[in-house]
Formats: C-alpha cells, structure tokens, sequence
C-alpha cells in the first residue's frame, strides 16, 4: 500500500523521530515499497484463527509487590543516574516543560 | 599457510590441554589478545577488554589449580555488542547509547563468567540486531574471513551477530554470544562456516540483552563445533526470575546427542522450501539428507504451508515490537542527547536525539512499526500477522507429529559482498525466508556448515526441532558434521 507525504510526517510524530523535508520522499517510498510487500499478508485466510502474541504460554509469575531499593539507601540512585546525559540533585534533567 | 596457534583451539579441544596442564588460560587469553590484534581490518571486535580478559584469565587459572574444572573453566570468548556487561561500554552498535556503561551485568554473560569464561571484548553487529550483513553499525561495517577463490573483494559475515561469527571464524575467540531474532545467530554462522543455535525462547534470560522483538529474540551461541556449541549453550541457558519469558525448566546435558546413530530418527525436508532454490543449495540439501541417511534416519517430505506468509509476518511484528522497545531511547535516561537549540522543548530534545542517534534501518523499522500500530491499521496490518504466526506455529505442530526434527538450508546462498544488497530493503529481508518461521513459532534450530559454493564460501544447513529439543538437534548436527570432513578455517589475509 503506498502511503503519502502526510502520513510519512504522521508517522515520523508518533515515532518522536525528526525528519528533515528533504528526507521525506525518499522515505516514503522506502516505506511504501515495504508496505506493498506485507501486502501478500490479505491473502492468508484467518478467519476463526486467533491472534498468537507469545508462544510461551505459560502464565505471567507474580512476584511479592515489595520495596527492594529505596534512594539514599543502597546507592541504587546514584548508578541509575550515572549514564544520564544530564542529572541534577539526583534527578534527570529536561528543558523546561510548560503546558 | 600460517602454524597452528592456541587460538585455533576448540572448547574442547582446549579444555583438555587446561586440564592436562600443557596450557594455561594466560597464554591462551594472550594468543586470542594477539589474534584480535592483527584482524582490526575485519572489524569484528569493536572494544577489546584486555585488562579485564587478563585478570579473569588469571582467576580462571587460580581456580583450576585450586581444583576446579568445567568444560568452560578459561575459555576466552567475545560478546555481542546487544550483552550489557557491567563497566564495558555496551551499546548495540548505536550512536544513541554512544557513552553507555551498564551498571549491571546480563544474566547469560554472569553465567558464562561464573562458569570460568573470559570476557576479550564486544562484538560488532548490525545496529539492535536488525540486519543481515553487520553493515548498519556505528562501528562501521563487519567484514568477514572468507573471501571469494581469486578474489579480494570484501565478503558481508551475514547479521545481526556478524561480529560474532567472523571473530570465531577468524580464531579471534574460541567462541561468542550472539542473538537471534529472525536469523541472527544460524545465517551468519552459515554465512562463516561455523555453528550456531538459536534455542527454544525461554531457554535463556534476555535480561540485560537489549530488547529488539521481545517476543522473538533469543540468545545463543556461535562456535567452532557443534559440540561446542553445545558447552556455550548449557553455561548459558536456564531459569531467570529477572525474565518473566524464560521457562523454568532444568538445563539438560546438550552434549548428550553427540556421536550418536540416528536409527530410529525421522527427519522431514519442507517441500515449501525447495521452491525457488538455486541449484547450489539444492545440491547442499540433497548432500545433507545422504548424511542424515547414511546415520541411519529416515528422510521424508512435510509441508509448512504458510512459509511464504511467515515472511511478511515477521516484518510487521518484530517492527512492531521494535516500536515500542525502542521508545526507551528518549536522550533522558542513558545514551546519547542531541544538541538542543534556544526554545527547544522536550519534544524537540525526543524528535533530534532520535534521528541524530538511530541508523537509517532501524528509523525504518520504528517508523514501519509505529504505522502498522496505528490506529485505523492495527487490525489489518498487526492483528492479522498475529493470526498468522498462529498458522505458522501450527504447520510445525503438525509436521512434527510425523518427523524428530527438520532439515533446511539456512539461507538462499553463500554471503554476499560488501555494498552488493544496499538501496532495496526488502532484497535484505528475503535473506531471512528459512530462518524467520522458526523464531515466529519459538522453536529450536541450528545452524552449521554442510559444504561450499563454488566460489569456496562456505554453505550452511540448519536443524529445527520442536520446543526444547536442542540436545536432540544437537545430536543430529553433529552427525551431519562428522560426515562433513574437518573444520574448514579460512586462509589468512589480514
């Protein structure tokens, strides 16, 4: 299925991805020619089939809903924020937000 | 032709030498140093821990004079770039973890260092393990050992885990982790001349192993042998409560099948997957079903009707997965952020560092990925692929009510060079066809070297068996392999 100019700038939102407009073209094509080839997929006959989303299909284990690392107590904070590219105070740091 | 050297060594071959005392992990480690050295032009390790490769080598040679042994007690071997190890940049391959230092260390890889392995380095792949040729890596391109006869044109050693395999087809390392999400592990190793297996998911923790298709990916080995693939695979497999995924299941002796007849056995060969074959790999399959005979099995034809559907199946769901794992990369919590300019806000801080920081495949992907879950697609596009995993699940199901296991040819040819699938990514994808049904229904496969292509590269055929079969596929590998002649190393060029 091809898809538009629109939807490639749609797309490139949702996926919190900058695209230059430059780029645009070329990327929906790239997306189109993929789009056009899972097109084989409307093919396949499903009804009555349901959806497999793990193979798996042993249930989800619980575990005990208990603190097992609280700041200032076992230094878990400090390896936390030690690979981010910016922290403060002992918190991640961000432009400013106003809503 | 070069002399013999300590890095040449399988596990088990050098296993006994540690054992007998006429090598140590030190002098072992300093070889794989050494040859890791001399290959930077393959671009396979792409950061060497030598440091720590020579203290654990030093503790592994402690141990056993204390009395300790295991078949993986010194062994050096390489890590994905996908493993996080605790204070070695791990990255997988990405510019947007450029800097990462995991605190933290990945289940498999705690399990191989307490088993007595070695840890020379990280391993080049394709960026989150999406690709078949190591090309799309921050590192720059992989390239592989093996070149065409009379030829120096640069060979691609398959993807992902491309790194993995040239480092052990090379001799750099005794052996590697790699990962498979849709042929990761087994084309490469085809690819190379080496073995590789993709276990039952579940087998091993993907904790700590960056997440691509979460309910695909699967951690295995690469190796010089089957037999030691199967050693690799028994350090690295079992129950982890950090991965809610992995079965609580006790690790079985993988090396149990080994050197066995198949009397008995029934190996089916998918009619589906003889169509279109070339010549070449037609010839492969035949020559693999006269070994498989010749031990003793009984060779017949099963069907796998929605081959062709699996395809296009896995390339809305891993993309779909890979959308939602990947959100994770947002420039706040680990990595790489973009410069930001006077007004940014944070939308802007998500927006550059993304597309400053993931290669041009994996934008794709997420992109792909971020569509086919949109609202409005859903039900066409990730709903009906969802069915039809289920349909591919159920023709292995049911092949395997008549056959043990499954022979394939692993991929639709030798490697290619260097440059020669770049601009079509659907040519790339097609690499995929035989490997991908096998991680859409969660089962078992290995991958190892049967023959070559006339251009001498090496051709690879896989053996896919139903769910935590491993030490029976493992077996009739290794009877394969001991009708294949010896292990055939490359000539050395680098």
């Amino acid at each position: 299925m091809s898809i538009d100019a629109d939807t490639v700038r749609r797309v490139a939102r949702l996926a919190r991805i900058a695209v230059e407009e430059h780029e645009i073209e070329g990327l929906r094509q790239e997306l189109s020619s993929i789009l056009d080839w899972v097109e084989e997929l409307q093919a396949v006959h499903v009804e009555g089939i349901e959806p497999l989303a793990a193979v798996n299909d042993t249930t989800m284990p619980r575990r005990a809903d208990a603190i097992t690392a609280a700041p200032g107590e076992d230094g878990i904070r400090e390896d936390v924020l030690a690979n981010a590219p910016e922290a403060v105070e002992g918190f991640y740091a961000v432009p400013k937000v106003i809503e | 032709m070069s002399d013999p050297r300590p890095t040449w060594l399988t596990i088990a071959e050098a296993g006994r030498a540690l054992a007998d005392g006429s090598l140590t992990a030190t002098a072992l480690t300093e070889d794989c140093l050494a040859a890791i050295g001399e290959a930077g032009v393959l671009n396979a390790f792409v950061h060497t821990t030598a440091d720590k490769a020579r203290a654990m080598a030093a503790e592994a040679d402690k141990r056993r004079a204390g009395g300790e042994s295991g078949p993986l007690l010194g062994i050096p071997i390489g890590v994905k770039d996908l493993f996080c190890v605790e204070g070695v940049p791990s990255q997988g391959a990405s510019r947007i973890l450029d800097g990462f230092v995991p605190p933290y260390e990945s289940t498999v890889t705690r399990k191989l260092w307490a088993a007595g392995a070695i840890c020379l380095g990280k391993l080049n792949q394709d960026e989150f393990g999406m690709g078949s040729s190591t090309e799309h890596s921050v590192y720059g391109p992989s390239i592989s050992p093996w070149r065409r006869a009379g030829d120096t044109k640069a060979i691609v050693p398959g993807g992902s885990s491309g790194g993995s395999a040239a480092a052990v087809a090379a001799d750099l390392c005794l052996a590697a982790t790699a990962t498979d999400t849709g042929g990761s592990i087994r084309q490469p190793a085809a690819f190379t001349g080496t073995v590789g297996i993709k276990p039952t998911y579940g087998r091993c923790s993907r904790w700590g192993i960056m997440a691509f298709a979460s309910s695909l990916d699967q951690a295995g080995p690469i190796a010089k042998t089957v037999e030691d693939a199967a050693l690799m695979l028994g350090a690295m497999a079992g129950h982890d409560p950090a991965d809610s995924t992995s079965a609580d299941l006790a690790v079985p002796d993988f090396t149990e099948g080994l050197g066995r007849d198949l009397v008995g056995k029934t190996i089916g060969v998918p009619r589906e997957y003889r169509d279109g074959l070339g010549a070449e790999m037609t010839a492969l399959l035949e020559d693999g079903i006269a070994k498989i005979r010749d031990a003793g099995a009984k060779v017949v034809e099963i069907t796998l009707p929605h081959t062709k559907a699996a395809l296009p199946t896995y390339y809305i769901i891993a993309p779909a997965e890979a959308s939602s794992n990947l959100a994770r990369y947002d420039g706040v919590r680990y990595g790489r952020r973009a410069g930001l300019g006077q007004g940014d806000g944070v939308l802007e801080l998500y927006e550059k560092t993304r597309a400053e920081g993931f290669g041009a495949e994996v934008r794709r992907r997420i992109m792909i990925g971020a569509y086919v879950l949109s609202a409005g697609y859903y039900d066409a596009y990730y709903l009906r692929a969802q069915k039809v995993r289920r349909l591919v699940r159920r023709d292995f199901e049911q092949a395997f009510e008549g056959c043990d296991a499954i022979l394939a040819p692993a991929t639709p040819g030798p490697a290619f060079a260097a440059g020669e699938m770049a601009g079509d990514p659907v040519q790339m994808y097609l690499q995929d066809v035989f490997t991908i049904t096998v991680n859409l229904a969660g089962l078992p496969a290995v991958s190892l070297p049967v023959g070559q292509a006339s251009t001498g590269l090496p051709l690879g055929l896989q053996v896919i068996g139903p769910a935590w079969s491993e030490a029976r596929i493992l077996g009739m590998a290794s009877a394969i392999e001991a009708r294949s002649g010896g292990r055939r190393r490359p000539e050395k060029w680098w």
